[in-house]
């Protein structure tokens, strides 16, 4: 059986799980029939054209665990962004664990979609937001849908911010021989709120794992909301993420997204401007070895007046990788005063890596600003002489300069302990000896 | 110390350095005078190891060791050290982290463990002060956004940290006012020592004032013309090149 049809076959079992009669799931049946209808993207598609799930989907994948799995805090420690304190929605193979977690109802929801869904005094705001800037027809989005019942909740009231950060973190055990994973993220922050969010996933063996996420992102008038993703995953684990977000007057959110580790990562990053002088920021830094493949697909849609984005991705190819950027601008007619930047630079250090990279802007109104530049190079010789030297072998120099090169992409990481975390583990992909705490 | 024979180096099969003979001993200060396209910038590129150059014929000897197969940090860890003429901008790598890592490595290369942080911080804090660095200057990107003074300064700040045997000064004066000149010449004087020597290639008088050679040489197409004293200077200051073109002509 092919897991198209695992899936569908699964939907029905899943069905003896969750609660008919709830609206929720009348927007799953309308999901699985849109799956069934496309099924997985192939190549011949245009946004699917570098990125082939052929090989996913010939794994034989569980798609629900067999048992609860529990792990050991200290085992997994180094996963969590541990130096500061934080709130934390954890689930191990899909499951939620209280154990690991650190949930609040204070003031704010910072909880889980399984609760969400369930209980009565989310009803309205399930009902207002879910599934609202998802994509009802992109057959990922919808497989998730379908199967759409846990994840994180997280619910910021007017004016009101969450007194830590939030670390929403999967471990997969691999306790299945191949485990597909489908959480589903619901995150709101109304008028004037505020909340930073580090989303991780993490599987902690060998065994195959394929994470189809979707998280649903709504900025109301004024708030600000930033989310850093962090995938440094295991090289047997795949993952598409799926983000959308819709942003109204004056908001702020940025999405930092550095891509280290995994065998295949899809990022579908959609922002919605529906609303003026709202600013949006994607940024990434993708470093590469071995035959890697990071796929970066963003949309920003201007859909008012007076509204800026700002994109920069930068990206490090080595070995056999693979790398694609495909950065979507739409300008709608009434959409005057749209400043929207993008930055795409990449470095192949290896006549075997690859990158596809392609800015693809549609502007409909004329008093715009917009920009775009994509480069793919190699190294500056004058600059790893200069290094050189100054005593600095060529290895270190090499490493010292993509460092550099990748690292200004964090100068908009607004907690110290992530931009430090992210230096350290570029540092450490790159090899680079650098102390960074003089 | 340095011994320089016959050289011959090449860029894309042009003919740039074409037989230069040139012997340094520990304790002298050397300037190379010449006009622009003379050869002047590619010498000092050759002695610190850019790969670009091919040494087609001739040698370069530090301390009686051949340095031809040697790579450029081999040759920093042997002591030689190149202030550049256009120091290059590394956005994200800060002074002091780059200053950290360049001084470890090359410790790392004489079998000597990593300079404690409290030692570096304060070797940073000396050599800056004598440099009249400012402190905030020290965090900011290797030379993004510099001044062309304040990275002409900053190559003699790390100079000075790295102590080497052989300094090799291309232009540093260009680009300084009399003041900022004033603190490099402090700053390279600071280094003379019996011990160690310097190669200061110029244009202009200017900087002789202040760092005195012992020897004074003058390039033109790739040889070494003419070698004297420091009134070579003088004379080169008063007179141009022009009658050393006519000169070499004859």
């Amino acid at each position: 059986m092919d897991l198209k049809d695992k899936l569908l076959s699964s939907f029905i079992a899943f069905e003896n799980n969750v609660d008919l009669d709830s609206p929720v799931h009348e927007v799953r049946s309308e999901a699985i029939k849109n799956f069934e209808a496309k099924g997985f993207p192939s190549k011949k598609e245009e946004a699917w054209k570098y990125t082939s799930l052929n090989s996913i989907q010939k794994v034989d994948f569980s798609v629900f665990p067999k048992q609860e799995n529990t792990l050991d805090y200290k085992d997994i420690k180094k996963y969590f962004l541990h130096e500061i304190d934080t709130y934390k929605i954890v689930f191990i193979d899909g499951v939620y664990s209280s154990y690991l977690s650190e949930t609040t109802h204070d003031g704010v929801d910072v909880c889980l979609m399984s609760a969400a869904f369930s209980k009565p005094m989310y009803k309205q705001i399930i009902e207002l937001y879910f599934n609202k800037v998802a994509s009802k027809d992109e057959s990922l989005t919808t497989l998730n849908t379908a199967f759409s019942r846990e994840g994180a909740y997280i619910y910021i009231p007017k004016n009101k911010a969450p007194r830590k950060p939030i670390q929403i973190v999967h471990f997969a055990t691999g306790n299945e021989a191949a485990m597909m994973l489908q959480p589903r993220n619901l995150i709101i922050a109304e008028e004037n709120a505020e909340v930073q969010i580090i989303e991780r996933h993490q599987s902690l063996t060998g065994n195959e794992v394929f994470t189809n996420s979707v998280t649903e992102i709504f900025a109301a008038k004024d708030a600000n909301v930033d989310y850093y993703k962090v995938q440094n995953d295991a090289k047997t684990a795949s993952l598409v993420d799926n983000t959308y977000i819709a942003q109204k007057d004056n908001s702020v959110v940025r999405v930092h997204t550095f891509s280290f580790g995994g065998k295949l990562i899809r990022n579908n990053l959609n922002f919605y401007q529906n609303g003026q002088h709202v600013d949006s920021t994607l940024k990434g830094v993708t470093i590469l070895g071995e035959k890697q493949h990071v796929d970066h697909h963003t949309l920003v849609h201007h859909a008012q007046p007076n509204c800026e984005s700002h994109q920069d991705y930068k990206g490090i190819f080595g070995e056999k990788s693979t790398g694609v950027f495909n950065g979507k601008i739409i300008v709608d007619q009434i959409a005057q005063k749209t400043n929207a930047f993008q930055q795409n630079n990449n470095i192949l250090l290896s006549d075997k890596a690859t990158i596809n990279t392609k800015p693809q802007l549609e502007i409909f109104a004329d008093d715009v600003k917009c920009s775009h530049g994509c480069t793919i190079g190699q190294l500056d010789e004058d600059a790893l002489f200069y290094l050189q030297s100054r005593g600095i072998p060529k290895k270190e120099a090499t490493a010292l300069l993509m460092y550099a090169f990748a690292n200004n992409v964090l100068e908009s990481v607004r907690i110290p302990e992530v931009k430090k975390r992210i230096n350290k583990i570029i540092a450490t992909t790159l090899g680079v000896r650098v102390g960074f705490d003089l | 110390m340095l011994e320089i024979k016959n050289l011959h180096a090449s860029v894309e099969d042009k003919e740039i350095l074409k037989g230069i003979n040139l012997q340094v001993n520990p304790g002298e200060v050397h300037a190379i005078m010449g006009p622009n396209g003379s050869g002047k910038s590619t010498l000092a590129s050759v002695i610190a190891g850019k790969e670009e150059f091919e040494v087609k014929k001739g040698s370069i000897a530090l301390e009686g060791e051949d340095l031809e197969e040697l790579a450029p940090e081999e040759r920093a860890h042997k002591g030689i050290f190149l202030s550049f003429q256009y120091p290059v901008e590394i956005p994200g790598v800060s002074v002091t982290n780059f200053m950290r890592t360049a001084i470890n490595e090359s410790r790392k290369a004489r079998g000597l463990e990593d300079m404690p942080a409290n030692q570096m911080l304060k070797l940073i804090r000396e050599k800056s002060e004598m440099l009249e660095i400012d402190r905030k200057f020290l965090s900011r990107s290797l030379n993004e956004g510099f001044s062309g003074g304040e990275k002409k300064r900053n190559e003699i700040f790390q100079m000075a940290m790295m102590e080497p045997k052989l300094a090799i000064l291309d232009e540093t004066d260009s680009g300084l006012d009399i003041d900022a000149l004033r603190i490099v010449a402090n700053g390279v004087n600071k280094l003379r020592g019996k011990e160690n020597a310097i190669i200061v290639i110029t244009h202009y008088q200017r900087l002789l004032e202040y760092i005195v050679p012992d020897f004074v040489h003058v390039l033109h197409d790739g040889k070494i013309v003419k070698s004297g004293t420091k009134e070579l200077a003088l004379e080169l200051e008063d007179k141009g090149y022009d009658w050393i073109k006519q000169e070499t002509v004859v």
